[in-house]
């Protein structure tokens, strides 16, 4: 077993009444993509979201259990939250360029991370783009505004744009879903590319997806993780009646 | 042609002239509402060219206004409604911005609650209200703690639009950045960045279009105000000159309008500049509707953004 980058321990989360995560426990690969899926509502995007400490302006909800980021604690008292964002990088499921052109963009978080090498951004800017798989396309337009690129395009921006802080954890919530088949193989094969530096999660918007680029798969269902283990065996075999009758298509 | 079947006919024919007299009413409501709108123009416009035939340019643009001796020079009037809306706009436009920030982005929901309507309230106080407010409070305060040798000036006048524009410049830009979605808040803290930082990095530009408008709208009542401006600002026809002018009296078009307009003989040459300072003011209230307008065009053609 690999070492585990993510420790998701006994999370419980509510909202107001209604238990939205039931008693999760799963550990994370380090340097491999891990899918969670399942139906809509079944928690996978808010457990996403909980790595990342982004539900923490959501009033009426509580959290119970723990997660670990590296050996950190995220939910112990006084942990500073913007710099463990900068440790968990966060692309959403709509491509949302910052206003401002596409070099703006990508150093956003750098500059805010008080970053102010001019040598040190430009290579953050071609390093993180290349990681991307976008650097080609835009290097001669760079001080373009960002919305004026492609769909495909400007996912690929907010990947590079979440790279640029070389996060450890790098969370992707269906983040091909506005896309075409040919910018979501893009996205896909840029996504195998950064594995060997980068721990990924992603919430697939299909199960096919998910079976094409998991190295690790978990399956929730109503809040509940009924199954989880190396990808091929989730997919493939599953152990649990619920997750084969969802990945053949059964129900869902 | 189709012969409508007898039982359809029977059915609607009584509603018939119901339905006619309704829409021939509204019709001509909405027609007459158009034709006031197009007879106070052409009024306005035969009232007040006369104006600019009677008088030389020469005069008309010059700083004297001395209409008892022939001089009907407009710029002191222009240029007091210029600096006392501008003085205002520098006033209330961070103190919206910051206030409307507040409201939407920081105070907690009950305070929010609160504040909205109040805010709401403070548009409908009536403006020789806060034109007798201006006079015995502001003025005494600005006259001692200023220096001036008067408490009737462009800044106390300035202070009183700023307070009058507030509430338009709050809700406007409050409207602009509640448009903001939430996930360009989610993507810059999902970045490391605070709520200080997003919201001065990525919230207000991407409401700029919205926060520009208000200051406009605000402008627009600001520029229109008579009855305050005309009780605080001391009403002297000079030509503001320096940045001491802000401490010394002025008199905007409005002001004039109303003060004089009750004096003049009908048809005299000085009636006729007065409905010209009326025309002046249209046209900068007009070009300042169109600024608004094409922006708001130009909002959604874009989809609501930037």
């Amino acid at each position: 077993m690999v070492k585990a980058q993510v420790r998701i321990q006994e999370v419980t989360y509510r909202y107001g009444s209604r238990v939205v995560l039931r008693n999760v426990t799963l550990d994370i690969p380090a340097n491999q993509i891990t899918v969670f899926f399942g139906p809509a509502s079944s928690g996978k995007t808010t457990l996403l979201r909980l790595i990342n400490r982004l539900n923490d302006d959501i009033s009426g909800t509580s959290l119970s259990g723990h997660i670990y980021v590296g050996d950190q604690d995220i939910y112990a008292p006084g942990v500073d939250v913007p710099s463990l964002r900068r440790r968990v990088g966060m692309v959403f499921a709509l491509p949302l360029p910052l206003p401002g052109t596409i070099r703006e963009n990508v150093l956003y978080g750098p500059k805010l991370a008080g970053i102010r090498s001019r040598a040190r951004l430009e290579e953050i800017l071609y390093k993180s783009l290349s990681q991307a798989a976008l650097w080609d396309e835009v290097k001669d337009r760079l001080d373009d505004r960002a919305s004026a690129l492609s769909g495909g395009q400007q996912q690929r921006l907010c990947i590079a744009r979440s790279l640029a802080l070389e996060p450890e954890v790098l969370l992707l919530d269906e983040p091909t879903s506005g896309l075409d088949p040919i910018s979501t193989a893009k996205v896909e094969q840029s996504l195998l590319a950064l594995k060997e530096h980068y721990t990924i999660i992603i919430v697939p918007h299909s199960v096919q997806q998910g079976a094409r680029i998991a190295d690790y798969a978990a399956f929730f269902l109503m809040g509940e993780l009924v199954e989880h283990g190396p990808g091929v065996q989730v997919f493939q075999n599953a152990r649990d009646r619920r997750t084969e009758d969802y990945v053949t298509g059964r129900f869902g | 042609m189709k012969k409508p079947s007898s039982q359809t006919r029977v059915a609607r024919l009584p509603s018939r002239p119901l339905e006619f007299a309704i829409e021939s009413l509204i019709r001509v409501l909405g027609f007459s509402a158009i034709g006031f709108v197009t007879l106070i123009f052409i009024f306005l416009l035969t009232e007040g060219l006369p104006a600019f035939l009677q008088v030389r340019p020469g005069n008309l643009f010059s700083t004297r206004w001395y209409p008892t001796f022939d001089l009907y020079g407009v710029l002191p009037l222009i240029s007091g409604s210029a600096l006392v809306t501008i003085t205002a706009m520098l006033i209330a436009f961070p103190m919206g911005l910051f206030t409307a920030v507040f409201v939407r982005e920081v105070a907690p929901n009950w305070a929010r609650e609160v504040l909205k309507p109040l805010i709401e309230v403070l548009a409908g106080i009536p403006s020789v209200v806060l034109g007798f407010f201006g006079m015995t409070m502001l003025a005494p305060i600005v006259r001692e703690v200023l220096g001036a040798p008067t408490g009737l000036t462009a800044l106390t006048g300035a202070i009183i639009l700023a307070y009058m524009s507030l509430p338009t410049i709050i809700s406007v830009a409050e409207d602009a950045l509640d448009a903001v979605p939430k996930s360009y808040r989610d993507a810059s803290l999902a970045m490391g960045a605070t709520r200080w930082q997003t919201i001065w990095r990525v919230v207000v530009p991407s409401a700029r279009s919205g926060i520009l408008m208000a200051l406009m709208l605000g402008m627009g009542r600001a520029i229109g105000e008579t009855m305050a401006v005309m009780m605080v600002t001391g009403n002297a026809a000079r030509m503001p000159e320096g940045l001491q002018a802000i401490l010394k009296p002025v008199r905007t078009m409005t002001a004039t309008i109303a003060a004089e307009m009750g004096e003049v003989a009908h048809g005299s040459t000085h009636y006729h500049v007065l409905f010209g300072i009326g025309l002046i003011l249209f046209a900068i209230t007009f070009l300042i509707n169109l600024a608004v307008a094409s922006m708001m065009f130009q909002k959604r053609s874009r989809g609501g953004l930037r």
